[in-house]
Formats: C-alpha cells, sequence, structure tokens
C-alpha cells in the first residue's frame, strides 16, 4: 500500500528538470504514480486512466510557481482536479411539504442505520422526520427499523403491510394527519440489483414522488462501484450519495468512481455507529484521503502565496518605470490593509498619514466604487479625467465631483512617494516584504523604502 | 445455483475479454490483462507480480500459465487437517455488513444435510434484528440456536454456547458475532476476550475462526484479514456475495499476503448457496 503518495512523487521529482514549464515527460512519469494510488484507493481503473489524462491536458505547459518544485506544481494540479472531480457540497433538496427521501442500496450497505442517522441529522435541523419502513418482503427489515426508531425516539410508521403502493399512500396520509415534514423511506435491499427489488423501489418512486432519491453504497467498494451506482442510477435514477463505512481505514476510492459514473453529488458520509455519526461532505478531506496526502490545502495556500509574491513583482516592475495605475492602486491598499495592524508604522512614514485615511474601511469601499466606475483606459491612464469624465464616474459609483478629485491629489501624492523612493534601497528598514509584517500577502519592499 | 452458474457475470466479462486479447500479439498484451486483473480488485501489486511471472511466456500460453500460478497460490495455502475433536467450533468475524449471519445460516444448512449435528449461537448481542435473523434461519434449516439479549456480553453468549454444544453432544457449533470495523480496537479487543473465553473451555477452540468478507469490497480487504488476523488469528476466508458483478480478487491477496486459506464461497441468498472452496473450480469458473 502506498503510504504516501507526496513522498513518492517527491522522489521522481527529483528526476524532473528544474524550474520553468512542467513537461509532458516529467508529467507522465508522475501521473503513473497518482494513477497507481487511485487505484489502490479502490478508484475504478477507467476513471482513474481518464482523471489522470484530464490532469496531463491540464498541466502540461503550465507554468510553475517559482517558490514550486515541478513535483509540487503537478501535485497541486492533481489535488484541485480532484476536489473538482468530488464535487460541490449539495445539501439536501427538500422542495415539497411534506418531502420524501428514498434510501436504496443493496443489503449490508447500512440503509437503515443512515435512515436513522438522516432522521437525527433532519430533527437537529428543525424538521419532523418519520421513518418509514418500506420493504414489504422482509419483516426482520421492518423490525430492525423500528427497534432503532424506538431507541431514538424518533417516529415511524408501524403498520406492517404486504403491498408498497398501499404502505407508501397510508404512510403520505400519517405524515399530513401528525404534521411531519420529511418522510425517509428504507426500501428493500438486495444482495445483488434485481428486477424485484428495482420494480419495487420504482413502484414507490411513482408513489410518493420523492425529492431525493439516495444511493447507500458501502465506502469500502472496490472496483465493481461503478456497477452498483450505474444500475441504481440507469434503473432508477438517483439523485445523491452517501457512502457509509467511512470511519475505517478505506482510501473511499469508491466515491470517486460513484460520481464520475453517474454525475450525481456525494452528499454525506456514514462516519460511525452512533445516529450522531454523519458528516457533510467535505471535499477537501475526501480528496487528501483518497489521495493518501495531507497537505493539498498546504499546496493551495502556498500557490496563493505565489501568486501575490509574483504581482507584488510584478507591481514593483511597474514602480520601476515608474507607472503605477489605478488598478494597482487599489489593489496596493488592499494589501497593506490586509497585512494586519500598521497604524504605528503607517505613522512613522512621510504621507502616512494620508494612507491611512485611504485605509479606512469606509473610504476604501468609496476609492473601490470610484475605480470601478472608471474604464479601463482611465485606470491606466487617469490624466485623461475631465469634467465630464469626473461627473459619469461620480454618478455611476455614487459619489461626488469633489471626492474623485480628493482621491486623485491622494493618487498623486502616493505616486510621488514612490517615486522619491525609487531611488533608495529596495529592502529598506521600515518595512520590508518579510519583516514582522510576514503574514497575508507579501508588500512589494520598495513601496515604503 | 452452481458456482460455475454464480460466476457466469465474472467469467464472461474476463473470459471474453481475455480471448479477446489472446487472439493478438503486441506489446501492451501484458498490460491490458494487467488491467483486467485490477478490475476484478487483484489490487495493483498483485497483478503486476502475476504479469511479471508472464512476462517469459509465450502470449498463446498466458490464459494456461495464468491460471496455473492462480491455482497454484490457492492450493499452496490450503491446509490439511486432522479430524477435529467435536464439538467443531467456527467463530465468524468481519466487519459491518458484510454477510455474516446469512453465511453462517447457509454453513448451519451444509452441515446438517451431511447429517452433523449443528447449534447456532448469536453473538451479535449489538446489531438490532441480528438474533432474530439468526434464529430465522435456525427454524429454517431445523437446528437449535443459543441467543441472549440484546445487550448481554457477547463472550458469556459463546461461553454457555460452548457448554451446551459439549453437553448436547454436538458436532459443530456455529458463532456469530457483531460486524466491527476494524480499526475500531475497542471492538477488535472485545472478539479478543470473546475467543479467549472459548479457549478457556477447552484450549483447541474454536477450531475455526473464519472472517467473511464482501466479494465487492476493495483493496481494504486485505487491510481488514491483515487487523483481524493480527487480533484473533485467522484460520479461514469465507467470500461472500460472490454472484453478482464483483469478482472477489482481493481474496487471492489475503491467501497471497497472509496464507489463510479460503474455505467457502456464497454464491446466492438460498439455503444452499454456500459451497466449499475448490482452487480449480474458481480459477476455472474466472476464466472459463
Amino acid at each position: 500500500m502506498l503510504e504516501n503518495l507526496t513522498d513518492r512523487i517527491k522522489q521522481i521529482a527529483r528526476s524532473l528538470s528544474g524550474r520553468g514549464r512542467l513537461k509532458k515527460s516529467d508529467i507522465e512519469k508522475g501521473m503513473r504514480d497518482i494513477r497507481r494510488a487511485l487505484i489502490e484507493a479502490d478508484v475504478n481503473l477507467q476513471v482513474a486512466r481518464d482523471f489522470t489524462k484530464g490532469v496531463e491536458e491540464e498541466a502540461i505547459n503550465q507554468k510553475v510557481y517559482e517558490s514550486f518544485t515541478p513535483a509540487e506544481m503537478l501535485l497541486k494540479i492533481v489535488g484541485e482536479k480532484l476536489i473538482e472531480l468530488i464535487g460541490k457540497v449539495e445539501p439536501l433538496k427538500l422542495d415539497y411539504q411534506p418531502a420524501s427521501i428514498l434510501l436504496v442500496g443493496l443489503q449490508g450497505s447500512g440503509k437503515t442505520t443512515t435512515a436513522i442517522k438522516l432522521a437525527v441529522h433532519l430533527k437537529k435541523q428543525g424538521r419532523k422526520p418519520y421513518l418509514i419502513p418500506a420493504d414489504v418482503k422482509r419483516p426482520a427489515a421492518f423490525e430492525q427499523l423500528r427497534d432503532l426508531a424506538e431507541r431514538e425516539e424518533l417516529p415511524y410508521f408501524g403498520t406492517r403491510l404486504d403491498n408498497e403502493v398501499k404502505l407508501c399512500k397510508q404512510a403520505l396520509t400519517q405524515s399530513v394527519l401528525r404534521r411531519y415534514d420529511t418522510l425517509i423511506f428504507d426500501t428493500a435491499g438486495r444482495l445483488h440489483i434485481d428486477t424485484e427489488m428495482i420494480n419495487q423501489v420504482k413502484k414507490i418512486k411513482n408513489t410518493v414522488n420523492p425529492s431525493e432519491v439516495l444511493l447507500i453504497a458501502d465506502g469500502m467498494t472496490g472496483q465493481d462501484a461503478v456497477n452498483i451506482a450505474g444500475e441504481f442510477d440507469k434503473q432508477v435514477g438517483i439523485t445523491g450519495i452517501i457512502l457509509t463505512k467511512m470511519d475505517g481505514d478505506a482510501r473511499g476510492g469508491a466515491a470517486l468512481s460513484m460520481r464520475a459514473v453517474t454525475g450525481k453529488p456525494i452528499k454525506f458520509l456514514g462516519i460511525g455507529e452512533k445516529p450522531s455519526d454523519l458528516q457533510l461532505l467535505h471535499p477537501e478531506r475526501l480528496a487528501s484521503r483518497i489521495l493518501g496526502m495531507g497537505d493539498i490545502r498546504t499546496l493551495q495556500e502556498k500557490a496563493e502565496k505565489s501568486i501575490e509574491e509574483e504581482k507584488a513583482k510584478e507591481f514593483q516592475k511597474k514602480l520601476k518605470e515608474a507607472k503605477l495605475d489605478l488598478d494597482d492602486f487599489l489593489h496596493q491598499i488592499k494589501s497593506i490593509k490586509n497585512m494586519g495592524p500598521i497604524e504605528d508604522l503607517l505613522d512613522m512614514i512621510p504621507g502616512g498619514k494620508d494612507l491611512k485615511k485611504l485605509m479606512d474601511e469606509k473610504q476604501l469601499i468609496r476609492t473601490e466604487a470610484i475605480i470601478q466606475s472608471m474604464t479601463l483606459d482611465e485606470r491606466r491612464n487617469p490624466k485623461v479625467l475631465n469634467a465630464s469624465r469626473k461627473r459619469r464616474i461620480a454618478g455611476g459609483s455614487g459619489t461626488s465631483v469633489q471626492e474623485i478629485n480628493q482621491l486623485m491629489k491622494e493618487y498623486e501624492m502616493v505616486k510621488k512617494m514612490m517615486k522619491q523612493m525609487k531611488g533608495r534601497s529596495p529592502s529598506g528598514p521600515v518595512l520590508s516584504g518579510q519583516g514582522p509584517l510576514g503574514r497575508g500577502p507579501m508588500m512589494p519592499p520598495s513601496f515604503f523604502g | 445455483m452452481g458456482l460455475r452458474e454464480a460466476l457466469k457475470k465474472t467469467r464472461s466479462n474476463l473470459s471474453k475479454n481475455i480471448r479477446n486479447l489472446l487472439g493478438r500479439r503486441d506489446p501492451s498484451l501484458l498490460g491490458e490483462i494487467e488491467d483486467l486483473l485490477i478490475q476484478a480488485d487483484f489490487g495493483v501489486s498483485t497483478a503486476e507480480q502475476l504479469v511479471e511471472s508472464l512476462e517469459n511466456v509465450q502470449s498463446q500460453d498466458y490464459y494456461s500459465r495464468l491460471e496455473k500460478e492462480l491455482i497454484y497460490l490457492l492450493n499452496e495455502r490450503e491446509k490439511k487437517k486432522q479430524t477435529p475433536k467435536p464439538p467443531v467450533v467456527e467463530l465468524y468475524v468481519g466487519v459491518n455488513g458484510v454477510g455474516k449471519t446469512t453465511t453462517i445460516g447457509k454453513r448451519g444448512y451444509m452441515l446438517a444435510k451431511e447429517g452433523k449435528k449443528v447449534l447456532l449461537a448469536s453473538g451479535d448481542t449489538y446489531r438490532t434484528g441480528a438474533v432474530e435473523q439468526l434464529s430465522k434461519w435456525a427454524k429454517r434449516i431445523g437446528v437449535d440456536i443459543i441467543t441472549s439479549h440484546y445487550g448481554a456480553d457477547s463472550a458469556s453468549v459463546a461461553f454457555d454456547a460452548v457448554d451446551a454444544a459439549e453437553t448436547r453432544n454436538m458436532d459443530y457449533l456455529l458463532i456469530d458475532t457483531a460486524g466491527r470495523l476494524h480499526t475500531r480496537s475497542n471492538l477488535m479487543e472485545e472478539m479478543r476476550k470473546m475467543k479467549r473465553v472459548i479457549s478457556k473451555k477447552r484450549e483447541d477452540l474454536p477450531q475455526e475462526t473464519i472472517l467473511v468478507v464482501d466479494a465487492s469490497t476493495g483493496q481494504n480487504a486485505l487491510e481488514q484479514a491483515k487487523s483481524f488476523n493480527e487480533f484473533i488469528g485467522l484460520t479461514g476466508i469465507a467470500l461472500a456475495k460472490l454472484d453478482g458483478t464483483a469478482k472477489g480478487g482481493m481474496a487471492i491477496a489475503i491467501v497471497k499476503e497472509l496464507g489463510i486459506p479460503v474455505l467457502f464461497l456464497g454464491i446466492g441468498e438460498e439455503e444452499e448457496d454456500l459451497i466449499p472452496f475448490n482452487a480449480e473450480d474458481f480459477v476455472c469458473a474466472l476464466f472459463e
């Protein structure tokens, strides 16, 4: 078993060429390991292939961020693509009053336990769930749901009937009479997908017109996951998936297979035997788990920082050329603001007081509105702003011409300040990029000198 | 339902694909065989090793060599047993929902049909409905059962059951246990205690500790087997739910890595749908 994909990829990465752009040969080397890791996590072979192919296409010629090794860059792309494939968190859609949820799945997948967990979850959200044992063929199924419901003090439909249509109709009537707003139907499970089970589920579906049809599937399922999910979706039509038994050490690649083959969202994970052990999907966490690497988020953060650094460099370059357009101006004000408490420091530099004023929350909103009301051309070359343009901008941003004039004065002042600082050392003593203000986006050292 | 019929889906997928491959000669042939094995849940490393063993083989012999390799692998681990002293105690363990209770019901039927005196014991005092489910099986196959109430100490149920099996001169005692994920150490400890209590009664008991594995389980099956083996020592595997589209290839990995033999295959929901494992038939049915 691959313990740590990151280490493996990093090993390969030693042979990868240096910085710059990701090369095809490098990517292919990395993808072989990724594919292997995915299969070892029980992702279906075909799904794993399609996935790595997608990553390859995206990664080729991708620029490697400055602080990244090619391996990190590759892993970052893999992580992001995986999170994308796992999909977003989608809450239950309970449109009707009462709303019905159908739980379908194979025997042993954990339908009844999940029914209880869902009821507990919905109750916590202020809904009034009503459990319906809808397997008319197996009396044991009825008993199991009844016993669990009683233990959790959850209401259930307690009449035994041998006709599922009749059962559904009576349950619906009961729910209206007793004012339950969410019906959870625990349908029959079979060892395998057979016509009898499918027909039973279809009858129930046609009778209750459910808001959600959720496939309950064992999170430890192997390559067969595509068959199970594919068949249920084709024959019954599902709206989402709940993966159970995810509290073990299975990597849960079945999630990816099922998602890929049905396109339906993973809604919850079952993470234990207690009624409260139902967890909303965390795409990031699941991606980390499937890949067996814990640092997708770290890489993303690093990437964000890297982008900021590149932006800062760009800005510095513009400064050197004494070009500072209004977009840069706005970006810089925001960046400084994000750096945290800097009032004291601003007091120490010439023109700092004006800058402080600009960073006032209310003022910042107005500044932003003004700049965003300008055309691209005006932002790049503020000299073109004449009286009629200013009136237009004032109208568009809900400010006044005076305010625009004031802003332009401040802008010119900052620009002048920059020019003066140009001559000084780029990593001056007062505010250098990684000084005490090292958190948040990095400032170009020469902003303050 | 016979094994061949039960494995028809598995077989038709695998054999058709392998046959399609065998007519051709191209360098990617081995890679494609590897893919087929992976899709049957053999796991990457087992599939790789099997394919590596074919490297110096003519392509028209790939299939027969693969078959031989697998039969050898599966048979090598089959253990020779002395005739055990009755009652033979078989303890069934496994994660949740794999089909332990059903496997016991069918195993009881298999033994009863051979004329053996069989006693069942419901050691699953946790899952609601578990006792009822096994009681129904006992009634259906006409054997006795020892039960206890919900929440009772499962080890004491097992102890009482061994007592009963001895005094009633039973040939076999089949003990059901609550499903537990192999990562839950407290539940695994509880299982260890259960086994220890049985051994206290007579030190050769239980003669069999059988892990029931769902055939559709992926790579985690090996982790399950490793963990259960470590905690309580396994003597065999029962592969359940083999009649669907799942191939149960993880059984090969378990045999290969841990040397624990496959004893039974579950191939349906009826009482006769549990069959003793036979390597030739299994592999034959897989590739026929």
